[in-house]
Formats: C-alpha cells, structure tokens, sequence
C-alpha cells in the first residue's frame, strides 16, 4: 500500500496530508524523510518537492564528477557532496530506480490501453478500438455467456448422444456451450447456399429459422446478391466462355477423375501441361500441383522441413500452414503480424542460441508467410523479408493463395507487385480456387525442390491427382491471364480489379469505417468488432442484395469482429456504388462508422 | 464504522503502523512486483555479446533446402502418362491399348456417360470452381443435394462433404480426438488414417492387423491401468479406427467382434470404407451392410470417393450429433474451398446408380473379384497373393524378399514393365516407406474392375505369369 502510493508520484500529495495532520509523528512518513535528517539541513514537513530537487541533483553531480548543476535552481551544499557517497547512496539508488519503475510503469499502463502502432511502415494504417468500445466487446460476450449458463442452468442442453451411455463425453465443454449459445444465435450468418454460379451476382438460396437458429430450413425461394464473399478475384467464375468450354471438351475427352495418384496412374498429359505452364507463369524452373489447395500446405511441408529445423511463422498464418508446419516436426516461432523488426529479432536470436533443447545449431531456418492475409487483407512486406532472408541465410516460403492473379500488373503475385524475382523466393505456394475459378495448389521453385518432392510428398503418393476438368480451367484461365490467347482479356481483367479494389477502399474510408489491410489488397476487412453487429450486417445487406462474410471469434480474435468484402474484376462502378451505399445505410444503422480520422471530402475517381 | 472508511483514512492507519510492519509489506510489495517482471530465464543462458553474436551469425551454413535431391533417373521422376481415359483399357502411350489393373475405379463409373452428363450439365450452371469455403457462398445446393443423398443412402442422420479423399479421414479423426485421448488402430491403416492420428496428438496404439484378440489384449490391460486411475480415465475418450477393407493387404475388417469389443469397452468406432464403399453388401453400402450390422454402432463412417465412386473428395456419414461437429472443427472442411460443384454433381449420379442397381454391381464385382483371386493364386512359385478373395484390391508379394526395400521395389518395377508388353497395366503399390507407421511389404497391387470378362482374367493371369517368370526366373 505504502509503496503503490509513492509510486503514484503523489509525494507532494503525500506531504500535504501530513501537514493537515498533525497527530502523525513526523518520523513515520517516509524513508525519504530520515535519510534527509541525519543531513540534518531541514524539517521533515517542507521535505516533499525538495527530496526530489536534491536527488535530482545528487545524480547529476554524481555524473558530471561533483560538477555544479545549476538546473535545480538551489545552490549545491558544500555538506552534501563530502558525504553523500556514504550516507545517501543507497536511498539514492534506490529511489533513482524506483523513479524508473515509475516512469516505465506508467508507460506498460499506458501502452497496454493505448497500443503503439508501428504498422504505417507497409501503408497499413491500423486504427485501434478504443478502450470503451474494447470494453463493450468483452460485455458483450459476458452477457451472451452469462444468459447461455442461466439458461443451461434451467434448461441443460438436451443434444445428448444416443446409444452411447456410460461413455466419456465426446466435445469438450467450453467449445460446444460456445456453439450452442454464441454461434447458434448467429450461424444463418454464415454456411448459406447458393444456387448459381458464383460470379458478380449470385442466387442465394432463402432460410429461416423456425426455433431459434438450432435448426436451418430452405423456403424454397431465392434472393439474388452482389456477391462480395467468394474469392472470384479475377472473374473465373464463369458458366460460359472459354474456361467453360474446354472444361467441358476435356470431361468428355477423359472424364472427371483418374482414380490413380501421380506416382501410379494419375499422370496426364494434362498434368504435365498444367505444371509447365505454372512454372512459366510464376518464372521459376519448375511447378507440382495438387487436387486441394489446403493439402497442399499439410502434406508437403512435412516433406520439406523436419525435427530440427527452424520456422518462423507470421502469427497471422493460415490454418492450413499451421498444420502442415506442426505435422512437420519443426520449431516454430511465431513473429508479430507482417512485422520485419521482430522477424529479424526472433530469427537472429534463434540462430544464435541454436535449438533450445539440444543446444545443436538448427539444420535450416525457414520463414513461412503468406502473400495476401485473408482475414487481415495485408499484403506481406517482401522487399524486407528477402533482406531478412539473405542476412540469416533463411528460406522463405510464400503462401500466395489469395494474392496469385490478384496482385502485380501481370497477376503473377506478390513477386510481380513488388517487382522482384521469383527465384529470390525460395518456395512459391498458391491455390487455383480463388483467381483462377478452379480448385487445387501448386508448389513452385527449383527444380531441385520440386523434383525432391515428386518422390516425397504425400499427395503424389497418396491422393488422387487433379480431376482433368479443374485442369483444364486453370489451363485456360492462366493462358488469358498471360495473355497467351491473343487477347487483351487477362489484361483487362486485372486492371479491372485493380481499379476496383482502389475506388472501394477508398470510399469506404472515406465514409469513416475502418478498413484494414493494404490498399492495394482485394480483401478488405471492415471493422465491426461486434458480434451483434456482424450478423445484423449480414443480415441487412442480404435484404438489400448484397452478400457479404462477417468474421468473428474465433476466426479473429476476440476485439477484431469485422465484415469482409472480396472484391472481383466482374463487379462494375455501379455494382461497387450500390455496394458501398448499402453498406453505409447498414452503418448508420448499426453505427458503426468507428473512424475517428478525419477525411477529406473530395470526390473519389473510379 | 468499517463503511466510514476511505482512502485517505486507511493511508494515514499505514502511517501509524510501525516501522517493521512497514519494511516487511514493503518487501512483500516488492517480492509481488519481482514476480510479475521477472522474467524465466534458464539459469545457464549466457548472453553473447554483439561480436560474437555476429561470428555465430556468420559461422551457421545451413543445409541446403533440398539437402539430398533426388536422382534424375528415380523412378518416381519418370512417372508413366496416361493418354485419354483409363477405363477398361489404357493407352499408355506404348501404342497399345493396355487392360487396366492399375486404377481404383473398380465400379468402372468413368465409363458411364450418365455420370459425365451430370457433371457436365452442373457446368452449365455452376461452372468449374466454387470459389470459396464451405462457410464462406462455397456451399451450392448441388452440395447439400449429395449430402442428403449420402446421408439417405446410409440410413444415416448427416454427411459432410469434403473436397479431397486425403483429407477426409486425415481431418475427421483430429475433430474429434484430442491430446490425452487414446486411438486403437489396426497396424496396417492407410496412410490418411495415419496423418488423421499424428494431428490428433492423442496416444496411438497399433493392434495385430485384423487381430480383435490382440486388441482385446490391450484394451484388457488398459482396463487395469484405468482402473487404478480412476479420474483420468474418466476423462479419456477412446476410439477404434479400422478400414472396411485394408487398402494396404486387402483384408476384409473383422467388424462383428469389433462391435462386441466397442460396447464391452465403450470405445468410439470411426470406419474408413473408402475400399468397402460400393463394393461389399447387398445394398452396396459398404462393410456395415456386409455383415449387417447397424450404423448405430458405428460412430463415424469415412469415406473418400475417389475409389469405386468414381469421383473426387470424400465424406463422412453418421449421427448428426457426431457429424456435424465437423462442420466446425474438421479443419480440411473449414478451411479448404468446397468440392467443384460438377464434381459433387457427378456423385450424386453415382449415388443414384448404386441405389438403383447396387446389389447387381455389388455380385457382378465380387465374382469378377474371386474369380481373379483364384487365378492369380497359380501365378508362380516365388510369390503370394493377400487379400480376401471379395476384395477388389489385391497385393502380390515376394515370397522371399531380397531383405533390402529398394531392389524388392526395382524387382517388381521389373515385372510391372514386363507385364506391359504382355498388355496388361499394373502398378506396384506406391508407399513411402520411411513415413509409413509399419510401412506395408513392397507389393503389386492389382485392382479389379468390375466389368472384366473370363477372358481379360485369362489375358491378365497369362501376362503376369509370363511376366513374373520372365524376372524371377
């Protein structure tokens, strides 16, 4: 109690009291005050503000070598200097640590409410929520909580397992009271059926809920929507033109399946076609390709890293990466999201000291980041991570399963959109699913590399290759992307998004939302940090047709609910402007227009 | 009194206390705030300085990314293309069409025009991807559509769909077993089932293949370690995963004494009938239906569909309490895009085919399935066929193996190129051997079809003769 009080640096405060209280022997109040008393040179009472001017001056005569300071504006002691060193250093030293304590105490305070942010580097400006909103959000879910355990209290769930008596109960406590209470109030949010292809506009089949959100039914009709949830980055996602038609020749050519991995059966011309033309497109030697893009990631990093060797991983990763890297065998440490400074430190600091356990020097060091983060929209900081990576003789492994054909002027990623070298990226990693309207993964990089994991990874071993038809889109699609079909289309496309992705950021920052992520980004996460307010969200742009993907705990964390929209090269301005009108509409509803930055008004070019 | 209290009041009742109690909350306060800030470091850490620091920097090579890259003349580098379909026959781009032992179509499905017209009419809407997760506009009715039918077709409550056969039983099996949690399972499950348990961090034990005794053996000695710990077992799930039909020996599961096994030590019974799956029982429904055991009894049926389905991906059938928990927690559901609509499409065509004809396609391949059991048991002297004489899929192993993995491996490398020139397409069973939990015996593993005639099991049993003979003297 005593010492929290000083630590307030309310000694002043302290000294007033004792001077309003005379019934307190002046002896007791502080350390401070004997310690001045046997220098003898003035009453305990006046002692407050002067403790702190002549320990002020003791530090600075102890660094300038009994120089004078004039600073304190009171005349050095002569009495003082000779015995300090004997008498006070002790109380000095320790109070000059404790006003230390103090400052740096204050700071942690200050800094846990108030975040640093040091994000601006990579032209992310991170606004954070401020401590009332945060406030609210852990209210909110302490309400949702506690109304779950009264009513299960009263109520206790009754999805019990049949048949299965005398059995150790199958869920873990928490994660299914979550589900019954939190998700099932909301989950009309998310799961939604089409029934179209899904492009620009999509035909959303209509539900309801008859008791509550415990069970979901189609009524049979649709709604049509804007659709600003699937990751059509590019416009693939087509059900004519070009993509569709060899799609089609090729299924009644060899059908839909090989039934055969690739180490047996399961190679087709068409595979081979399809890994030359990947290596082409991305610049480096040579491609393999898998028939999902999330096994991609599983079962080729345990191919790649073992016992021993060292990853860094952005906190950030997707959950595919996070698998693969644990199935692995390899450490792992988690840096700070797109965040060099720490990159770096964790690194070297790793290098330095080797593995933790066997003190043995790490057999390789590999850092794992993605290109584009689909829940934070950023866009990984290459031009650092290649220093970083060259310094500590790293690998890096970019997993480009959003930002392949969505970023750079050719869409070749984010190599392209930095205009580096892919060979400087040791592994490229990305999916088919999203810019190129198809399903699977590719791995690229030396020919080394890829050969290592012809006869290693699981997937050519194990799976099934690639159905031909997915081939033959992805086929198609990346020949109009780089052009190789005579046309301007690939071109056309790109730019497109481009545009698109610049004039809806803008706007909606300008209508004082917060967006996260780089502005360059086709994802683009709006903060909602509410739960109530994510599904109110969804649920009133899908009356105003518009379909959009509210993300909460525990896809983010807890304080980082937010709605986000994955933009397309096949939304027009006008799809864009009733997008971002309907948005703001529901904004105003929810109130939600959390910027607090002011913004300049001037009309924002498409 | 007490509630006339306040701050300033209990500040100046700290004064009056005596020096002593004073020191001592002082030291108390502090031994508070040093364990707070302190920060667990080893006590052998020794700092480096920045020199040394940058020596060991510069000191550490790494290995190379690829340390050892394979050969450019490994077998696996140099894998045999397909030309056209693989149906019956294969054109292997040898200039003969090759009869087809090698790929899992065992329903022959590629070849009914139906199943392609429905995948290409789902085109026409849909288009090839879906573009999303599952959670995220992934989800088309043509999805829920092969659900339910999945689901009906099992008598089941619920089905998941998944987007890659792997995947299924790989991502099912970590949703529901934890760390701390006990899997017994057969010593000779797929490769899927086995990456399912490593992510599961649960305690893996491995009974004899197909042995219910010797998992009774254990389970027994469990019992005694439960017993004597009480409270741990009562928060330990345990489970029991086996295959219908062992994609690596061929073996039928014996399932009836699992079943007993499963009630008497209330273990949670996951199946993987991707092998199983339309070719066992009267209804085609896999190894429940063969030896008629209810689905009750099962708690989780896996299954991938690029087997005898003819398709891509893979589900999972069972209660809805069980099932849909995958929803959430199955991780290559969660977080993978949704099976391209076309593909799902062409399954549900397949679902229609085994309901309308599954008892004919069921007969017709487990005769086919016997009759080239029986004539590959003559094949030669120097090696044996495994597997139960219903099963579509067969290994051939060496009798005598040389002791070393590869030459075995070469060896049969041999008598599969040999067997080309005889016109027949076979594979040796691909594994990789060091990342196998017991990594099978090198073998050539034979896939019937259900439409193979007397005389293409004639063709086939006289060319790997030949071939056999030609090699192993």
């Amino acid at each position: 109690m005593y010492l929290v009080t000083l630590l307030d640096g309310r000694n002043q405060n302290m000294v007033a009291h004792t001077e309003v209280s005379p019934q307190v022997s002046p002896e007791k109040i502080l350390t401070a005050g004997e310690c001045s008393k046997t220098r003898g040179s003035e009453s305990v009472r006046s002692k407050g503000p002067d403790v702190l001017c002549e320990q002020n001056e003791i530090v600075n005569h102890k660094k300038s070598n009994h120089v004078a300071v004039a600073g304190s504006g009171t005349v050095p002691h002569p009495k003082k200097k000779s015995y300090k060193e004997e008498d006070c250093s002790l109380f000095v030293a320790f109070f000059t640590f404790l006003s230390y304590g103090v400052l740096l105490l204050v700071g942690y305070i200050k800094e846990f409410f108030v975040p640093v942010t040091t994000k601006e580097k990579n032209r992310e400006e991170i606004e954070l929520c401020s401590p009332f909103t945060n406030f609210t959000i852990y209210l909110s879910y302490g309400v949702l909580f506690f109304v779950g355990y009264v009513k299960e209290f009263f109520y206790p769930p009754s999805t019990k397992e049949k048949n299965r008596e005398g059995y150790v109960p199958l869920y873990i406590g928490f994660e299914s009271f979550y589900t019954r209470n939190v998700y099932r109030r909301i989950q009309d949010c998310w799961n939604r059926a089409i029934c179209s292809v899904p492009g620009a506009e999509i035909d959303l089949m209509e539900r309801y809920t008859p008791d509550y959100g415990w069970t979901i039914k189609h009524t049979g009709k649709t709604i049509r929507c804007i659709n600003v949830g699937s990751y059509n980055y590019l416009g693939f996602a087509e059900n004519k033109g070009p993509c569709h038609d060899a799609a089609e020749e090729v299924t009644r050519e060899v059908g839909i399946t090989t039934s055969s991995p690739r180490w047996e059966l399961g190679t087709m011309e068409i595979h081979r076609k399809l890994e030359s033309l990947v290596a082409e497109f991305l610049g480096v030697e040579d491609a393999i390709t898998f028939g999902m893009g999330f096994a991609t990631n599983v079962l080729n990093l345990p191919s790649l890293l073992g016992p021993g060797c060292l990853v860094l991983s952005d906190e950030f990763n997707h959950a595919s990466l996070i698998l693969g890297l644990r199935l692995s065998g390899a450490t792992v440490k988690v840096f700070q999201h797109n965040n060099p400074e720490d990159l770096e430190k964790k690194l070297r600091e790793a290098i330095v000291y080797g593995h933790s356990r066997t003190r043995r020097p790490w057999k390789k060091a590999v850092i794992v980041v993605e290109g584009i983060y689909s829940m934070e929209g950023s866009i990984c900081d290459l031009p650092n991570l290649i220093r970083i990576k060259n310094k500590y003789k790293a690998y890096l492994y970019v997993d480009e399963a959003h930002s392949i054909g969505a970023l750079g002027s050719h869409g070749g990623g984010v190599t392209d959109y930095y205009g580096v070298d892919p060979k400087e990226v040791d592994m490229h990693m990305g999916t088919f699913t999203k810019s190129f309207g198809a399903a699977g993964g590719y791995i690229a990089g030396s020919k080394d590399l890829i050969n290592h994991l012809r006869v290693t990874s699981h997937a050519q071993v194990y799976a099934a290759s690639m159905s031909p038809p997915v081939a033959q889109q992805i086929i198609t699609s990346m020949v109009i992307i780089m052009g190789k079909d005579g046309s301007t289309e690939g071109r056309r496309r790109i730019q497109q998004l481009s545009r698109n992705v610049k004039y809806f950021r803008q706007r909606l920052r300008q209508m004082g939302f917060i967006v996260y992520g780089h502005d360059d980004s086709p994802v683009v996460p709006m903060i909602l940090y509410l739960i109530p307010k994510i599904s109110m969200f969804v649920r009133e742009l899908t009356k105003r047709g518009v379909a959009g993907v509210g993300v909460g705990f525990p896809a983010t964390k807890i304080t980082g609910g937010r709605m986000r929209f994955c933009l397309s090269a096949a939304h027009t301005k006008e799809m864009l402007d009733k997008i971002l009108k309907e948005v703001d509409e529901v904004g105003y509803l929810t109130a939600s227009h959390y910027s607090r930055e002011p913004k300049s008004q001037e009309p924002i070019e498409w | 009194m007490a509630s006339q209290w306040n701050v300033y009041e209990s500040f100046q009742a700290l004064l009056q206390a005596g020096p002593y109690h004073l020191a001592l909350e002082g030291v108390l306060v502090m031994c508070v705030l040093w364990l707070f800030t302190a920060k667990k470091k080893p006590s052998k850490m020794v700092r480096l300085t920045k020199k040394e620091e940058e020596d060991l920097l510069a000191d550490w090579t790494p290995e190379p990314l690829v340390p050892q890259p394979p050969p450019l003349d490994h077998p696996n580098l140099h894998t045999r293309t397909v030309y056209g379909k693989a149906g019956q026959y294969v054109d292997l781009g040898t200039g003969q069409k090759l009869l087809n032992l090698a790929t899992q179509s065992f329903l022959n499905m590629g070849e009914r025009p139906e199943v392609e017209e429905a995948a290409v009419t789902c085109l026409h809407g849909y288009g090839v991807g879906s573009c999303g997760p599952r959670g995220f506009y992934g989800t088309t009715d043509v999805h829920l559509n092969l659900e339910e039918r999945l689901a009906a077709f099992f008598n089941c409550e619920a089905a998941v769909l998944y987007s890659y056969g792997f995947s299924t039983s790989a991502s099912a099996v970590p949703a529901y077993a934890k760390n701390g949690d006990i899997i017994y399972a057969d010593e000779c499950i797929n490769f899927a089932l086995q990456r399912g348990l490593q992510a599961s961090r649960s305690r893996i034990v491995y009974f004899k293949h197909n042995d219910p005794d010797d998992l009774h053996r254990l389970l027994k000695e469990q019992a005694i370690a439960d017993a004597k710990d009480q409270k741990r077992a009562n928060a330990t799930r345990k489970f029991l995963v086996v295959e219908g039909v062992y994609f690596n020996t061929g073996e039928v599961c014996a399932l009836p004494e699992l079943v007993v096994l499963r009630r008497q030590y209330k273990l949670r019974l996951f199946l993987d009938e991707s092998v199983s799956f339309g070719t066992l029982g009267p209804h085609c429904r896999g190894i429940t239906d063969h030896f008629n055991i209810p689905m009750t009894e099962v708690d989780l049926l896996m299954c991938s569909l690029e087997l005898g389905a003819g398709g891509n991906g893979g589900f999972c059938v069972g209660t809805s309490f069980v099932v849909e928990h995958q929803r959430l927690s199955g991780l290559g559901y969660c977080f993978s895009a949704s099976l391209p609509p076309m593909l799902a499409a062409a399954s549900i065509k397949v679902v229609d085919i085994l309901e309308e004809e599954g008892a004919g396609l069921v007969q017709q391949l487990q005769d086919t399935s016997t009759q080239m059991h029986r004539a590959l048991t003559t094949l030669h002297t120097k090696v044996n066929i495994t597997g139960a004489e219903l099963s579509p899929i067969k290994h051939i192993r060496l009798n005598e193996s040389s002791g070393d993995r590869q030459s075995d491996e070469a060896v049969l490398r041999q008598v599969v190129q040999k067997a080309e020139e005889y016109g027949v397409a076979v594979t040796v069973a691909s594994y990789l051997s060091d990342r196998e939990a017991n990594a099978p015996q090198p073998s050539i593993r034979i896939t019937v079809h259900k439409n193979l005639t007397d005389a293409q099991i004639d063709t086939a049993r006289d060319a790997l003769t030949h071939a056999f003979t030609d090699v192993l003297g």
